[in-house]
């Protein structure tokens, strides 16, 4: 039963791709189409994560082809929670981004290859997510980062070409990379099964297992945007139509993420770079938040601050204590809903402001109160205030990494957790100020106190002097509305359910520290 | 393990070729470092399947050892298949930053999705023809600039001169 349901995740977006495609001229079937197809892998998330839960780690040899050598498809609990949360994240995206594609029929986003794309998309992450072997990590990070590329270039309009070509030749160099380790580990291993890696890489001398595990860190490190490779982030995300942005900067940084937590818990369980991480991590933060300070455009600064918490899990991960992976996978879900969260109603600002920098806003508040609650409650839960599920995810780590120095210390000196904990709760501060400034200017400051305020309506008639198409000013669609709401309430549950889902994360934390568990459900028989 | 020094050779020819062409700015030179590279990876992928034997087909009489490793084989085959896929992407993008580059900032406004090729050469030409029209008002603006200079100058001449002037109409 739960084996029939692990390849449906990655081929009913798949299917539903190939059918938008088809129904390219009919955008209403194409909607339908794209939001069943999504909501039904959510339901099947779901399923997959409480039977998991209950039974242990699905396996599913594609083709019946036996483990070493086949695709074989793992979903084990960190599995199914990534599966679940990105899904749940994904249809509330495509809700909004219908809602602002029913709002404006604007050249900008051509729908008909929106859809195809962002199902594509869709498959590869969830591809990612439940692949057994390296190769085919490779292969779901293709499809996600090929239909990424369609997705950031849509409308092909200069800036987005401009921001294109920066994102697409990283990727492909970070593709480059990662294919190379793939194939030195296979030179060194003769396998390409996570669940045989395991075994076979601890065999190799030190040495050797740590290229091959550098290389391999470099290559998600890219993807996941931690220092020092997370300069093409900010000049990457900004420009893209918020719905896109928002599904990049939510998730596909965090499938670098679940890369990085696999290499360091699955599959080189023997060699150790905790102190390295525990560098890069706070690294990460601090320069990341630093950048986030000077940016007066609400885009950028929230595209600084996401490179700036991906510090908080790299930090996580290099602790490698059972809290610490706790910790961190609480903390990649929070932010997934947070971080799309914003990104949605910085959507949403835009269409009622008619701009996203500190320097052309005012009044919002008393504009739109309810755009100012769905960004007032996701901001101080990015920031880390106290009720939210920002601050329980950072007391988390900051707590694994107070006991992180007691019992089983990493190899990095005691002082160096204390210093990165440190650089965590700095962070946290400055993000709060950058967000509280951000929302002082826009939503505080009154109308008037802004020196040459133009209306949107002005600003879209400038543009188009021939006044055709301006007839009032853009509206904002309700379904936009429901979805960044929805995405709101999301963040709270993580709150209000932090405890159930603080021992589920525990429980997959678990799964993760001894890497024997997921190779005895790979291969029930033993390896050979 | 054994490999062919020839392969290895070429492999890193091809690496260094491809670094270092990709390494330049023109778009198109990229894509050619990425596929150089991108060739490069495989043949390494197709090295670490070790020493080269029968074509990788059990049938009666062959022996399992004396055959070649297929998985590496299969990974290269995918490879190769998503670099098709990645440089017909890079192509469409770099003939649309071409376009823009030519056309300049009124680039964006030729459509994609016009429904013929003729469309889109149309749109471009209406472009390039309001540019030339720009271009046209600008330097219409420019000569009369000249000419008013040029009438300045001479008043101020006649200024000059007035006796002179005088005695020309006369």
């Amino acid at each position: 039963m739960t084996a029939t349901l692990v390849p449906l995740v990655v081929l009913l977006p798949l299917l539903g791709a190939a059918t938008t495609l088809i129904l390219g001229r009919y955008r209403r079937a194409q909607i339908a189409v794209a939001v069943g197809v999504l909501a039904a892998v959510t339901v099947i998330a779901a399923v997959l994560l409480v039977m998991v839960d209950t039974t242990g780690p699905a396996v599913v040899y594609v083709g019946g082809w036996d483990a070493p050598w086949g695709i074989t498809l793992v979903v084990d609990r960190l599995s199914a929670i990534m599966l679940l949360i990105s899904a749940i994240m994904l249809v509330v995206v495509l809700v909004y981004s219908v809602g602002q594609g029913i709002a404006d029929q604007h050249r900008e986003t051509p729908v008909s290859i929106f859809h195809p794309s962002y199902l594509i998309l869709s498959a590869g992450v969830f591809n990612a997510f439940i692949a057994g072997d390296l190769f085919n990590l490779y292969v779901g990070f293709e499809i996600l980062l090929a239909a990424s590329y369609v997705l950031l270039t849509l409308g092909g309009t200069g800036e987005r070409i401009r921001a294109g070509v920066t994102y697409i030749i990283t990727s492909l160099v970070s593709s480059l990379f990662f294919l190379s380790a793939i194939a030195l580990i296979y030179g060194a291993t003769g396998t390409a099964n996570i669940a045989q890696l395991s075994v076979r890489l601890a065999e190799l001398p030190d040495d050797v297992q740590l290229i091959l595990h550098l290389l391999l860190l470099m290559a998600f490190g890219i993807k996941a945007a931690m220092f020092p490779l997370s300069f093409w982030l900010p000049d990457s995300y900004p420009t893209a139509p918020a719905p896109v942005t928002a599904v990049f900067a939510g998730l596909l940084t965090k499938v670098g993420v679940y890369a990085i937590i696999r290499t360091e818990t699955s599959i080189f369980s023997d060699s150790d770079l905790s102190g390295l991480l525990l560098v890069i991590g706070g690294l990460t933060m601090l320069i990341g938040i630093l950048g986030a300070l000077t940016q007066a455009d609400i885009k950028r600064l929230l595209s600084f601050t996401l490179v700036s918490h991906i510090g908080y899990m790299i930090f996580g991960i290099g602790l490698a204590s059972l809290l610490g992976l706790t910790a961190t996978i609480y903390y990649v879900v929070h932010h997934i809903t947070v971080q799309t969260a914003l990104f949605l109603t910085t959507g949403l600002i835009e269409r009622f402001g008619g701009a996203t920098s500190i320097n052309r806003l005012a009044g919002l508040l008393k504009a739109s109160p309810i755009l100012a609650v769905l960004f007032f409650i996701p901001a101080l839960n990015l920031g880390g205030i106290p009720p939210f599920s920002g601050f329980l995810g950072k007391v988390g780590l900051f707590v694994a990494g107070a006991q992180g120095t007691a019992a089983d210390a990493p190899s990095g000196p005691d002082w160096l957790i204390w210093v990165v904990i440190a650089a965590g709760a700095a962070t946290s501060l400055i993000t709060l100020y950058a967000l509280t400034r951000f929302w002082n200017m826009a939503f505080w400051r009154r109308r008037d106190e802004l020196e040459g305020y133009e209306s949107v309506l002005l600003g879209s008639v400038l543009e188009a002097p021939e006044g055709a198409t301006v007839t009032a000013t853009r509206t904002t669609p309700v379904l936009m509305i429901v979805a960044t709401a929805t995405l709101v309430i999301v963040t709270v549950c993580l709150t209000v359910f932090a405890g159930p889902l603080f021992d589920l994360a525990g429980r997959a934390a678990e799964g993760l520290s001894d890497p024997s568990i997921y190779v005895s459900v790979v291969f029930p028989g033993g390896v050979r | 393990m054994t490999a062919s020094l020839t392969l290895v050779v070429l492999m890193a020819v091809l690496f260094g070729a491809g670094i270092s062409v990709m390494l330049e700015r023109s778009l198109t030179r990229v894509l050619i470092g990425f596929l150089l590279v991108g060739n490069a990876v495989n043949i390494l992928i197709y090295l670490m399947s070790g020493a080269p034997g029968l074509a990788p087909i059990l049938s009666p009489g062959v022996d399992e050892a004396e055959i070649s490793d297929a998985l590496p084989q299969a990974f290269v085959l995918t490879a190769i298949v998503i670099n098709l896929g990645i440089t017909a992407f890079m192509l469409a993008l770099i003939y649309r930053s071409w376009w823009l580059a030519r056309l300049g900032p009124k680039g964006d406004l030729v459509d994609d999705e016009a429904e013929l090729a003729e469309d889109a050469e149309e749109a471009a030409d209406l472009i390039r023809s309001s540019a030339a029209d720009d271009a046209a008002i600008q330097s219409i603006i420019e000569a009369s600039d000249e000419e008013f200079d040029e009438e300045l100058e001479r008043e101020a001449s006649a200024r000059d001169d007035e006796h002179d002037d005088e005695g020309a109409r006369r």
